[in-house]
């Protein structure tokens, strides 16, 4: 078995794993990441993409409402890029208690959570499919991110300082010497390879399944995962952020993010992040929540649904559930359970993760004797080569408790602030329409390409670079030509086209599992379509003996091959 | 926001990219600076957001000619969809004198019929001068432009001595080609009406405003179909049809001005329901025995082109149901999508080759047909058609009251 050596591994290719390795390689540690799947895989790039303006948090978790407002204005000048400015509203719908208006404006205040109240009349004017029995609005600086892209530059920025991120990478054991971590056995999924990495320290960003790699080196961390589900549905009905003004339930809130709308999110305890299901009953549930805010959201069309599970921590000094703090905690292993050479990072939301790579690298840099400062602050995160270089810059809002930030955040005049026209604009300005793989999501070929160029493994993993097939037609028109593509491309690696198929079969999957909970009406249509298009056409059901796994696409290893499994 | 209007906004939702539009659209299978209604509609739509800069452009290269809206299988009113884009571009970037002009048939009418008409046309008709309005407005040298006439259909109509026989009143939307450059039509139009024991009425009434809808001036042709409802409601409401010779007028009136500029008052749903096609009218006059049949034998071949415009009626093919009647008259359809010219956008110079290349399947068929005379329903196209062939063309209407035997 091959030996590596490093400074400090990183265990989580997610946020917040990508956000240490950033921090810990801008401070000269060297750092190996390791992921079991892509970046991304498991809770970051299945949340609803939500830039926290705080406003969520004020009454319940006060400290979270604060860390999220400062997060807010840092993430919109390091990866402008990533995030949209759509703002965001609080609407007292006649469901919801009329006196937390005010209580929601003091907590506001208290926190530092910038809010100005509305008149229903400027809200309907803004966002005219608004429930008009809506009675108050509260604007805060809600915003809508690209987690797929914010990972990937972050990642991107971890490499140019020097930290090697090692995708599909699962860790097999932890090493542990008497009362010391001192590295771990990891094995890249694709070929079976085994590697030993010594390390210095090791940290677990595992998020939901850090309890999972604590329990390696023996070590009880209880992380409470929490099942969130969501429904992206086919436009956005709305360009604002819009939350119901009450405490934090179930299928509360829009947030318009690319080219669709989804509703969030339900909250429901699994007893392992790798086993759950999508239930119908949340689906409606969540549809008819979303009618209570723009009547008649449920007849929309639905795109997909799909959950990720939220990593809740659970301190050993909380009774309740209901009472875990939606705040992180990095826990000292040294201190806590008299483990040397370990911390985990746990807890936390996507706005909160450069924080949170703040302060564990912090408390890493002191112990391994490093005094350079945390710089991942200032420092705007480079463009992946996915991303067209535009020098068009949407128009900066001048209204609401977001317009003195917009005006300082376009003063650095870094990458231009996402807007939802973007990719078309490009398209129409390259005049590449007649050279779209997906149509849906506008990612040209010379995108896709850069994708497959820049690394992506396999289809899933294109999908988060470019968003190939999460349009409407969920791939019906793009999986053949990325697969072709992918085999055009690889092919002189080694890849056949019999690896091509499995590719193929496997996203065709893994895009089934989304449309399942939503068929009906035009995606049902869809689905139809698509079926004659892979079945009726394609034959693709009859694929499976001239598909095989190999060259680096796809892995059926348990370890990644784990979402949406019946529970 | 009401259920018309959300039908229409919603509508992009119905869009499964299967493509049937991209291949039935004639503008997409000639050029390429058009992508195609699939993603110029329900596609790009899903990237538009109005208190946003217009990311795209490629959209204005849409005719309108609405053969998508008819092939789609999901019901996704995809020109509608493409016409509201143009109108947010017009919007953001201003509209170009070119289009300002070409969009008001009516000014330009006014100003050029009457006894000065015959030099203006002949200056028209010279080359420097076409080269001139070329390079300067952006008219293309070659588009077919109408000869304007020495008199208006309205000051004919006002001379005109209508018998006293009528026992039934229908209103006249003769439109703006009619009143400024082919009278003839009105007048055949009214001869067969009397004929047929109509009193003809002739409300105050200005341009349909679809070239102003076409072109993105939501503003003026949202004034002039306000104008218009108010001038047409009374006779609708007094149940007195509202018929019309130019297919697009009435096709704006019943559908195009309700639905793409949003205009859904009570008044509106009136007039649209009131409006009919001339030969909508005369078939079910047809259809209830009451379609006067003492036509003289017209032993004749014609091919007949059935605008794209007078499709989107979703009415069949009433002028060739109505002329079936005529003794010894075969019409051969052309079955062809579009002549090209879509109102103004085949005169436009970036524009008017497309428009050639998209009627050049039935240019070829007027042609194939050895034919000195084609027969349209719409003007535009009738001058496309002559224009592109050298077949003289009539409206329909024309042909029934030469059947008739009517003095015109």
């Amino acid at each position: 078995m091959r030996t590596i050596e490093t400074d400090v591994l990183v265990i989580g290719g997610g946020a917040t794993g990508t956000g240490c390795a950033r921090d810990l390689a801008m401070r000269g540690i060297r750092t190996i990441l390791v992921e079991k799947g892509d970046l991304t895989h498991g809770t970051t790039g299945r949340y609803h993409g939500l830039l926290h303006s705080g406003g969520r948090y004020v009454t319940k978790d006060p400290q979270s409402a604060t860390e999220c407002a400062r997060e807010n204005v840092v993430l919109r000048k390091i990866m402008p890029h990533c995030l949209e400015d759509t703002s965001g509203f609080f609407v007292t719908t006649p469901w919801d208690d009329p006196a937390y208006g005010d209580v929601f404006v003091k907590n506001c205040r208290l926190t530092g959570v910038p809010v100005q109240e509305l008149s229903v009349q400027a809200m309907l004017r803004r966002e005219p499919l608004l429930n008009p029995q809506i009675s108050r609005v509260f604007e805060v600086m809600d915003g809508s991110a690209d987690s797929f892209l914010a990972t990937r530059s972050t990642a991107l920025s971890a490499e140019e300082y020097g930290a090697q991120i090692w995708t599909y990478h699962h860790v097999v054991d932890l090493v542990r010497e008497g009362d010391r971590v001192t590295g771990a056995v990891v094995e890249d999924l694709r070929n079976g390879e085994r590697i030993g990495i010594l390390c210095a320290c090791v940290l677990n960003a595992a998020g939901a399944w850090a309890g999972k790699i604590a329990a390696m080196a023996g070590v009880t961390v209880t992380v409470l995962p929490g099942k969130g589900t969501m429904v992206a549905m086919n436009h956005r009905m709305v360009n604002t952020v819009v939350n119901r003004c009450k405490l934090p339930d179930d299928g509360d809130i829009i947030v318009p993010i690319h080219t669709v709308a989804v509703i969030g999110t339900t909250d429901v305890h699994v007893p392992d992040p790798d086993v759950y299901g999508i239930e119908p009953d949340e689906i409606q549930f969540m549809l008819a929540e979303g009618d209570k805010l723009i009547p008649g959201f449920s007849q929309y069309r639905a795109l997909r649904a799909w959950a990720g599970v939220r990593p809740l921590y659970k301190d050993r000094d909380v009774a309740n559930d209901r009472d875990i703090p939606r705040t992180f905690k990095l826990l000292d292993h040294a201190e806590r359970d008299g483990v040397e050479g370990m911390l985990s990072i746990v807890g936390g939301k996507w706005t909160t993760y450069r924080l949170m790579a703040e302060e564990s690298v912090d408390a890493l840099a002191k112990r391994l004797g490093n005094t350079r400062p945390c710089r991942t602050a200032e420092e705007p995160l480079p463009l992946p080569p996915t991303e067209h270089q535009t020098t068009f810059r949407p128009p900066v809002r001048t209204t609401g408790p977001g317009a003195s930030v917009a005006a300082e955040v376009e003063a650095l005049q870094h990458a231009p602030l996402y807007w939802l026209g973007k990719h078309l604009s490009e398209v129409e300005h390259e005049q590449s329409f007649a050279d779209l793989i997906c149509e849906c999501e506008m990612a040209s070929r010379s995108r896709v390409l850069a994708a497959i160029d820049a690394g992506a493994k396999n289809l899933d993993d294109i999908r988060r670079d470019v968003r190939m097939g999460m349009g409407p037609c969920q791939g019906g028109w793009c999986i053949y030509r990325t697969t072709a593509l992918l085999f055009e491309r690889r092919g002189e690696d080694g890849l056949s086209h019999a690896n091509s198929n499995d590719a193929l079969l496997h996203f065709l999957q893994a895009r089934w599992k989304g449309l399942v909970p939503v068929l009906w009406g035009d995606q049902l249509r869809q689905a139809r379509l698509d079926e004659l298009i892979y079945v009726g056409v394609l034959g693709a059901d009859r694929l499976r003996p001239i598909a095989e796994q190999g060259g680096g696409l796809v892995t059926d290893n348990p370890a990644v091959a784990t979402e949406y499994v019946k529970a | 926001m009401d259920h018309i209007e959300l039908s229409l906004t919603q509508s992009l939702d119905h869009c499964i990219k299967c493509n049937i539009c991209t291949s039935a659209c004639p503008v997409a299978a000639v050029t390429d600076a058009f992508p195609g209604p699939k993603y110029v509609g329900p596609q790009a739509q899903r990237f538009r957001h109005e208190g946003q800069p217009v990311p795209d452009a490629s959209v204005d290269y849409c005719s309108g000619c609405r053969v998508c809206n008819q092939v789609c299988p999901t019901g996704v009113k995809i020109a509608e969809l493409n016409a509201r884009a143009r109108a947010q571009i017009v919007a953001e970037r201003g509209l170009p004198l070119r289009n300002w002009l070409v969009a008001r048939a009516g000014l330009v009418g006014r100003m050029s019929c009457g006894p000065h008409a015959p030099l203006l046309n002949f200056g028209l008709r010279l080359t420097p001068a076409r080269w001139a309005v070329e390079k300067v407005i952006g008219i293309h040298r070659k588009a077919p432009l109408p000869a304007s006439s020495t008199y208006t259909f309205r000051a004919w109509f006002r001379k005109h001595r209508a018998p006293t026989t009528a026992r039934r009143q229908v209103a006249f939307f003769h439109g703006c080609a009619t009143n400024f450059y082919e009278p003839h039509v009105g007048k055949a139009a009214i001869a067969v009406l009397e004929h047929n024991g109509f009193e003809v009425l002739l409300p105050k009434q200005q341009c349909c405003g679809l070239p102003l809808i076409s072109n993105g001036d939501f503003k003026a042709a949202t004034s002039a179909h306000e104008a218009n409802v108010q001038a047409l409601v009374s006779y609708a409401r007094q149940g007195i049809p509202i018929v019309g010779t130019s297919t697009s007028c009435t096709l704006t009136l019943k559908e195009e001005a309700p639905e793409i500029l949003a205009l859904h008052s009570e008044d509106v749903q009136i007039v649209a329901a009131g409006t009919y096609d001339i030969f909508e009218f005369l078939r079910s006059l047809a259809e209830r025995g009451e379609l006067k049949t003492d036509f003289r034998p017209i032993e004749r071949h014609l091919p007949y082109h059935q605008p794209c415009q007078y499709r989107a009626h979703r009415l069949g093919s009433p002028a060739m149901d109505v002329l079936s009647l005529i003794p010894g008259l075969v019409l051969e359809e052309s079955h062809a999508e579009c002549c090209g010219i879509a109102g103004t956008y085949g005169l436009k110079q970036e524009k008017y080759q497309i428009g050639m290349d998209v009627g050049a399947k039935l240019f070829d068929m007027v042609k194939r047909s050895g034919s000195d005379l084609a027969l349209c329903d719409s003007e535009t196209c009738r001058w496309q058609i002559t224009h592109a062939t050298g077949v003289a063309s009539k409206h329909p209407i024309e042909i029934l009251a030469e059947a008739y035997g009517l003095e015109l």
